[in-house]
């Protein structure tokens, strides 16, 4: 039996990575469980089992990474698997194409929020599936929540909305960065940012126009273009 | 997995026992990636997949087994073996599902 259940429902609920190392056989379930730093809950049954398979643990945790670990000497076989939060697509601009991009977004397992400054567009009547919506200017809302899973699509189509995010997501470790607009669009978006001072290598980050290009015209043709560039750039490691 | 919390509280306040199944090794073409969950309640509820649908039937079963029996186990499926032609493992893989009960 699953004893840690209460610990990693517990975690999951409070978006805490972790890592669970289950001993595969028939029986009782034989588990334990990981954090990040090393510490540990439950047991294999053993210190030193406990101690080797938390070591095992751990580098597969910080890669997200789960698989059985053979220990051959030892004639078991145990399962590592790494629990880690959702990735965040952050979606700039409460336009059509969000509304359609962030229910799509989530069935595919990301954690969806959708920035725009005006009230109009990031209304709650619009966006009642998203993990959170903010009523601000992008970059401030923005600014010091990109990590290096994170996706942003920048889809407002508006240089005063979508300048100032892609300023932050450029500085930012982020994953994966869109902008919507058409190919002229995009080479003045990116003369403004050289102007700026950005790096070839920096804009050569942001996918424009955004998208595959699937022949796409509507905007929830758009959304799927969009989120299976996003799968191709995560999978494509 | 973080998806299915809600249903899993649901089914444990009513009283109904769970079963977790993981798949814990793929080979070949197996459709579904390491750490796909189904999550079998005592009432025959299920949420969650471990295959594009061949070995559900099988895996549940199991689920219900464990349930009754408090025991976890090990379920292996694939072409060289027979029970994948029973279940229906068209796809041409390998898959290992772990089994265990939720207390």
């Amino acid at each position: 039996m699953n004893e840690l259940y209460p610990e990693m429902r517990a975690a999951l609920r409070a978006g805490r990575s972790f890592a669970t190392v289950t001993l595969l056989a028939t029986g009782g379930s034989v588990k334990l469980l990981v954090w990040p730093d090393g510490q540990i809950m439950g047991s294999l049954g053993d210190a030193t089992l406990d101690q080797r398979a938390c070591e095992a643990a751990l580098p597969l945790l910080t890669h997200g990474e789960s698989r059985i670990v053979d220990h051959p000497d030892l004639t078991v076989r145990f399962f590592i698997e790494s629990f880690v939060p959702p990735p965040t697509l952050f979606m700039v601009g409460g336009v059509h194409i969000s509304i359609a991009l962030a229910a799509m977004a989530r069935v595919v397992g990301f954690r969806t929020v959708v920035v725009d400054a005006r009230s109009a567009f990031a209304s709650s009547e619009r966006f009642a599936g998203v993990d959170e919506l903010l009523l601000a200017w992008p970059d401030e809302a923005l600014e010091g929540r990109i990590d290096s899973r994170s996706c942003i699509a920048i889809l407002t189509h508006d240089p005063k909305l979508d300048d100032p995010a892609l300023r932050v997501a450029l500085n930012s470790p982020a994953r994966y960065i869109g902008a919507l607009g058409s190919p002229t669009t995009h080479h003045r978006r990116l003369e403004r940012l050289r102007t700026e001072g950005f790096a070839e290598a920096a804009l050569a980050r942001i996918h424009g126009p955004i998208g595959l290009s699937i022949g796409a015209r509507t905007p929830e043709e758009i959304a799927v273009s969009i989120l299976a560039q996003i799968v191709q750039v995560q999978r494509q490691a | 997995m973080h998806a299915f919390l809600d249903q899993i509280d649901t089914w444990l306040a009513r009283g109904e026992q769970v079963a977790m199944a993981t798949v814990v090794r793929t080979m070949g073409s197996s459709p579904q990636t390491i750490g796909a969950k189904l999550f079998v309640a005592s009432g025959g509820g299920m949420i969650g997949s471990v295959s594009g649908g061949c070995i559900e039937a099988a895996v549940a079963e199991a689920c219900q087994e464990a349930i009754s029996t408090r025991q976890s186990c090990l379920l292996r499926f694939g072409v060289a073996d027979e029970t994948a032609w029973e279940v229906g493992l068209a796809c041409g893989g390998t898959i290992e599902v772990f089994v265990e009960p939720l207390p």
